[in-house]
């Protein structure tokens, strides 16, 4: 079974709603000793995508499903449109939300499945067999009403639910993993359209993931979260380039840590050379610098004291790793081409950009 | 591997397979020829004639399936939402109320209508000055004696929970509830609307278990005086065995066609006129 691609929004303005401002105020909440919020602050703008991500555990979904009402804060507000719907039950919030796991209701068809909200709010039977149509064909799948979610393929079935979710024209959408059981191929494909639908219907979304390809390339910003916390929030190119924390550093994207001494003027002094550092600078002066492979520049130097011990062919750039005489190991993208001339046991030298560097206490 | 298991106990399965028919067949065998081979008249189908005419057989089938439809709403009301519940919001207790709904399997029923009986007695003694009396003189009514109702759904319990449990187990209940209620549907919506069809099958099977229960069921409703199915096969049989037997192999055919009807129902899953592409 293939999963094939929906026609253009036939008349978005049909199923469109107006996107609403969410946000998220002082949000607590602990599951006996273990918390799982922990003052989380979060303004989505209308209209907009954002994603939240981090690590299992670090409270992503539990935000997601406050918002939805399956979950009651401990302390703290919901705000949707400047309306607290902290205590508004689910069924009663506005909000389409798409499951990680299949939730497609087994005992109904496709168009049952999209019409079903539509029917709890009593519209009459023509309406709901018209706007289930409409809502399939603007999810590519206009042929598959009659389907049983048995009979459809993981990716038609997250359609199917994303569908279902906008029946009621929302004012908030949201995202669980909606792309986490699926083929990588599916996953590329539907998460374009999840992308393209929502800009053209213009609702604000959240969505949660912990895969940073995914996060980085469908939303319009990024909260990133670490045990119960924000660390971040910002464009995905903000949070690659200018992490706040070093966490944020590590979680998305790769980095290398190389051992680097603070000295005079801000500067941090590293692979001899002195560069400006970035972000909050620990105290004392032994410190960690992260690095990104690809401003690590590496070349091949019979006298140098650096020995590249592994590649990886990633198609056109190669991971080079590299044992300095330290003994510390440090990630280097180079273009396939350039990475050809520098098989494992050759010497070389390492050097970094003359650009500003994260700096975090040195680790144990 | 399996193959090579497979292919080792295969001659044991024949082997077992005709032991427990045999087991089954032969006293179902002798049952039937005892109600068709007359001596002195060869065989003849008049035990099974005399059924519908004899006295008591209508009314205590009738009073049995009554008291069944009962059983079944009773146990199935309590039972349904307090296992979605459950699974929900206490699945840690799960094992606790297990253990409570199993009770009724090792308590002899004998104890339990002891039970029941010393509180019908001691009800009219310590309540005839308050409504409650009524209430006492009511649940015995031999017309539809609430009494067996309510004992009834203490004995089907082990069956409901473990058919319920199984169905409750095999969809995920709190993702098709909460998808129910982000699209709009209440509680009690989501769990009819959604929940309820998709344990078509364990509420058939509790259905069932609860129906088979209900019919053979004599202690109880012998030691309470009552006069149901069962009862009333017993009481024939001193008069009119064959009949007795008769009517035993029939209700046995009856369950067993129902059991294919609930096999062929309940594991039918609904399909589009379409093929699959």
């Amino acid at each position: 079974m293939t999963d094939t691609s929906p026609a253009p929004v036939a008349d978005a303005v049909t199923v469109a709603s107006s996107g609403a401002t969410v946000e998220f105020r002082a949000l607590r909440r602990s599951f006996g000793t273990t918390t799982a919020l922990d003052g989380l602050d979060l303004t989505v703008r209308p209209g907009e995508l954002v994603a939240l991500l981090g690590p299992s555990g670090c409270g992503k979904t539990t935000a997601l499903r406050m918002l939805a009402g399956f979950e009651h804060p401990d302390s703290g507000q919901v705000l949707v449109d400047g309306e607290d719907v902290t205590k508004t039950p689910a069924h009663r919030r506005d909000a389409g939300m798409v499951f990680q796991s299949y939730s497609l209701f087994p005992h109904l068809s496709a168009a049952d499945n999209v019409a079903f909200g539509l029917r709890m709010r009593k519209v009459g039977a023509a309406e709901r067999r018209s706007r289930a149509a409409e809502l399939l064909e603007l999810v590519g799948l206009p042929d598959h009403g009659d389907r049983y979610p048995h009979q459809l393929s993981g990716g038609q079935q997250q359609r199917v639910a994303l569908a279902r979710a906008l029946a009621l024209r929302p004012r908030v959408l949201l995202l669980d993993e909606p792309l986490s059981a699926l083929d990588a191929k599916v996953r590329t494909t539907l998460r374009e359209e999840i992308r393209r639908l929502q800009r053209e219907l213009g609702i604000t979304t959240l969505f949660v993931t912990h895969d940073q390809e995914e996060a980085l390339s469908m939303a319009d910003r990024v909260a990133v979260m670490n045990a119960g916390r924000m660390e971040q929030c910002a464009a995905p190119a903000e949070l690659y380039d200018r992490p706040a924390t070093a966490f944020v550093a590590e979680f998305v994207g790769t980095n290398s840590r190389l051992p680097g001494r603070l000295t005079d003027g801000g500067l941090v002094e590293v692979l001899g050379r002195r560069l400006p550092a970035q972000g909050d600078v620990p105290a004392g002066t032994e410190v960690d610098v992260l690095v990104r492979p690809e401003a690590v520049r590496v070349d091949a130097d019979p006298t140098g004291d650096a020995r590249v011990v592994a590649t990886a062919f990633l198609g056109a750039v190669t991971r080079v790793t590299v044992r300095l005489a330290d003994g510390t190991s440090v990630k280097a993208d180079l273009a396939s081409s350039e990475a050809a001339a520098l098989p494992p046991g050759a010497t070389v030298t390492v050097s970094l950009p003359d650009r500003p560097v994260l700096v975090t206490a040195r680790a144990v | 591997m399996a193959g090579l298991t497979g292919t080792r106990i295969r001659p044991w399965r024949g082997v077992v397979l005709a032991g427990a028919g045999l087991y089954f067949l032969v006293p179902l065998a002798a049952s039937v020829i005892f109600t068709v081979d007359v001596p002195g008249q060869g065989v003849t189908f008049d035990a099974y004639g005399q059924i519908l005419k004899a006295e008591g057989f209508t009314s205590s089938l009738l009073l049995s399936l009554e008291l069944a439809a009962a059983t079944i709403a009773v146990v199935l009301l309590l039972m349904v939402p307090a296992m979605v519940a459950l699974r929900l919001s206490a699945p840690r207790l799960r094992p606790l109320v297990e253990v409570i709904c199993s009770l009724p399997l090792v308590v002899p029923p004998i104890a339990l209508v002891a039970g029941v009986s010393s509180v019908l007695r001691w009800g009219p003694e310590h309540l005839a000055s308050t409504p409650f009396f009524q209430t006492f003189v009511a649940i015995q009514n031999p017309a539809f004696p609430v009494v067996l109702v309510l004992t009834y759904v203490v004995m089907a319990l082990p069956f409901v929970f473990r058919a319920l449990d199984a169905g409750l187990r095999a969809v995920d209940v709190r993702t098709l509830v909460e998808a129910a209620r982000s699209c709009g549907a209440n509680w009690p919506a989501a769990l009819i609307r959604v929940v309820l069809p998709n344990l078509r099958g364990a509420l058939l099977n509790a259905s069932f278990l609860t129906l088979a229960l209900v019919l053979g069921e004599f202690t109880v409703a012998q030691l309470l005086g009552f006069q149901p199915f069962a009862v009333w096969i017993v009481t024939v049989s001193g008069s009119q065995a064959q009949l007795s037997v008769a009517v035993s192999v029939l209700s046995l055919l009856v369950t067993w066609l129902l059991l294919l009807v609930l096999a062929a129902v309940g594991g039918r899953r609904p399909t589009s006129s379409a093929s699959r592409k």
